[in-house]
């Protein structure tokens, strides 16, 4: 009897591995499910394609499995706006039940879905810089490996005032978030060593001539610029035909002179410093698989946009292999996310603060024509840059978040 | 005084610009009584067939011509077929137009893709004038003198031709116009295919200092409608003075009170709507 009990048990034993195993087969088939928010229509299209771009040549290269997880990608066109961010982020957590989301693009579709990912515990990779989303309202679900609105400004901020030595600025950007954002980091850099910024120019987000701006640029030794999307080629031409240019130095930051908007720009480009997380002539060996595929592929130099989201890419694979069958429990795996350190990416090596925003390398460039191309050259690199540059980060913190006039500036002129 | 003097070059060179813009849609809205919202939709369509045409190595202004009479076609095809059913109602006449506008903007973006294009200006219009130490680009002056030229051309077609004679009937009266033997079916199309030609025309000529984008169109059409809700409709004067009117407004509005470049721009036409909604130099319309 005892004897049969036990045979039984270890038919039961024997039966259970048995089932066991399709149960690990069957989380292997489950694919693990990609949703990338995106902008394909509307003015922030060009931005929004070279993000799908960028997440399919990732995928692509991998052969759609991440750390031997079947990958299934599913892409939401959010139409550039907060409640099409909404809807679409809805549909791709309720609907697709995906594990993870990359993008949004704008700064605003992020702030109206921050809470919505934290209420529905699904993780973010988020390209768009909205600062308070790594700061004061941390969201625990949320990575950024691109980088705040001026992580890259408070860079362009020290090399203008220390290596440039420029001692008068002009700022002039859109008039909205991630321009406040960017001009405010620019500001508090450059005025903590020595500069002066003693203009701020906002032209509404639709400014169909910038001619007025530019009229009021005027004694000053540079002007730092934060256009994104199509503007900055409209500012650059305007600002070389009205011969700005040739007397007044510009200055840029990384949406402004992306490596993915130089085809569209002209000689009027040439010697405009930017501040840039991503180059496309970077050096690591994923970069150069990444810059020969988007060239293969799509015949683009690629910038920021899809670097950024072939980063977000390799993140994911970085957590999958960290939690191995538990990829799919949402905490655990915006837990790992967080934890994620990279030593090869297309921008060097990442890792993140405990806010979940990437510490990386910052580079200043040189806009230059080289055998006809315009190409941004590497000048210097800034290595390991946070969000809080130099400044305690309590200290930083205790501040309000950078906006049109705050930090306020104390050195305006009329 | 430099920046004023900038902004007053630079206000008549826009101004320049807005009245071709406005032109074709002024003789649209005035004759048909449609309020065509695809007309900024013809602009950037032009905009981005000039830069087509471009690289191919077409010389410039023989590619804004081809690039509006292609349009001329489009929207000839566009009015006899589709709106001509509609004639009357102008809520399907917007809807309709509306619609066209959005399918436009998409099909740019799939053949033109996201990227922003800005084709160089023609190297014999490149460089600036200097007077006084202030540079001043020679193409946006050049567009002011194409502007001109077109407004007389205009004024000389409408005021002194058998065919502005008809328009003019038409704008009018059209069911006496009917009754006097004027086709004016056929004339409609002509209208509408010369209004959409003069947009595409000025997208091309626009492009080099606009650049052409996704969201161009839709940047343009509001220009369009203050300029003839200003200027009246159905009237090239009302077109050319308000389009120099809104040129000024928009360049000084920004540099004065860059919070409010927006209420500078819309309130005169508010206040026109309220005091004068037949504009400037519209007739009043029984």
């Amino acid at each position: 009897m005892s004897m049969k009990r036990r045979t039984v048990l270890k038919g039961l034993a024997a039966s259970t591995a048995v089932l066991a195993m399709p149960a690990v087969l069957r989380a292997q088939a489950a694919p693990f499910k990609i949703g990338l928010l995106t902008v394909k229509t509307g003015p922030l299209a060009q931005g929004g394609i070279q993000m799908e771009q960028g997440i399919a040549t990732f995928l692509k290269q991998k052969n759609n499995t991440l750390s031997g997880r079947k990958i299934e990608f599913i892409s939401a066109d959010t139409g550039g706006n907060p409640a099409g961010a909404k809807t679409k982020a809805q549909e791709l957590v309720e609907r697709d039940k995906v594990n993870v989301i990359l993008g949004p693009l704008a700064a605003f579709e992020l702030l109206a879905i921050t809470d919505y990912v934290r209420d529905n515990a699904t993780p973010l990779i988020s390209l768009a810089a909205a600062e308070d989303v790594t700061q004061r309202k941390a969201n625990p679900f949320i990575i950024r490996p691109s980088a705040t609105s001026a992580q890259c400004c408070h860079v362009m901020g020290d090399y203008a005032a220390k290596d440039l030595k420029f001692k008068r600025a002009i700022t002039i950007s859109e008039d909205f978030a991630f321009g406040y954002e960017q001009m405010s980091g620019f500001l508090r850099v450059f005025e903590d060593n020595g500069g002066k910024v003693v203009k701020k120019l906002w032209p509404p987000l639709v400014t169909p001539d910038y001619t007025p701006y530019i009229a009021q640029i005027s004694k000053v030794d540079c002007v730092f610029n934060g256009f994104a999307g199509s503007n900055p080629v409209k500012f650059m031409r305007a600002y070389a035909d009205l011969g700005v240019k040739a007397k007044i130095p510009l200055l840029a930051g990384w949406t402004a002179m992306d490596d993915a908007l130089l085809k569209s720009l002209g000689d009027e480009a040439i010697g405009v410093y930017s501040a840039a997380w991503y180059s496309a002539d970077g050096q690591t060996a994923s970069n150069k698989r990444f810059v020969a595929d988007m060239q293969k592929d799509y015949n683009v130099l690629p910038g920021g946009y899809s670097a950024g989201m072939y980063i977000a890419g390799q993140c994911v694979e970085a957590a999958i292999q960290k939690l191995g069958g538990k990829a799919d429990d949402r905490k655990a795996l915006a837990d790992a996310l967080h934890q994620v350190t990279l030593t090869d990416t297309p921008r060097g090596a990442i890792k993140f603060d405990k806010y979940g925003n990437v510490i990386g390398d910052v580079f200043i460039r040189k806009c230059e024509k080289k055998d006809g191309k315009l190409v941004n050259t590497v000048i210097k690199k800034y290595p390991n840059v946070s969000q809080f540059w130099t400044y305690d980060e309590k200290a930083f913190l205790a501040q309000p978040v950078y906006g049109r006039d705050a930090p306020p500036a104390k050195n305006l002129e009329q | 005084m430099s920046l004023w003097l900038t902004l007053a070059v630079n206000s008549i060179a826009l101004g320049g610009l807005l009245f071709l813009l406005s032109a074709g849609f002024s003789l649209i809205f005035g004759l048909m009584r449609i309020p065509n919202l695809m007309h900024g939709s013809f602009f950037m369509l032009g905009a981005y067939f000039g830069v087509s045409f471009l690289a191919f190595g077409i010389n410039f202004w023989l590619a804004a011509l081809a690039s509006g009479a292609a349009m001329a076609v489009i929207g000839g095809l566009i009015e006899r077929f589709l709106l001509r059913r509609l004639e009357g109602q102008i809520l399907p006449q917007v809807l309709l137009t509306l619609g066209f506008a959005f399918i436009i903007a998409d099909i740019c973006l799939m053949v033109w893709t996201g990227d922003p294009w800005q084709p160089t200006t023609p190297t014999h219009l490149q460089g600036a004038v200097q007077v006084a130490g202030l540079f001043f680009p020679i193409f946006r002056l050049v567009i002011v003198g194409v502007a001109v030229v077109i407004a007389i051309a205009l004024w000389l077609m409408v005021d002194w031709t058998r065919l502005g004679a008809m328009i003019r009937a038409g704008v009018d009266d059209a069911p006496i116009a009917r009754v006097v033997g004027i086709k004016v079916s056929q004339l409609f199309t002509l209208i509408f295919a010369l209004g959409a030609a003069l947009a595409a025309f000025a997208g091309v000529i626009g492009a080099p200092y606009l650049s052409v984008y996704p969201g161009l169109d839709f940047e343009m059409l509001p220009l369009a409608l203050i300029v003839v809700i200003l200027g009246g409709s159905g009237s090239l004067l009302g077109a050319l003075v308000g389009s120099f009117l809104i040129g000024f407004l928009y360049n000084f509005g920004q540099a004065m009170f860059p919070d409010l470049a927006y209420v500078i721009l819309f309130l005169p036409m508010l206040l026109v709507l309220v005091l004068r909604p037949q504009g400037l130099f519209g007739k009043v319309v029984s």
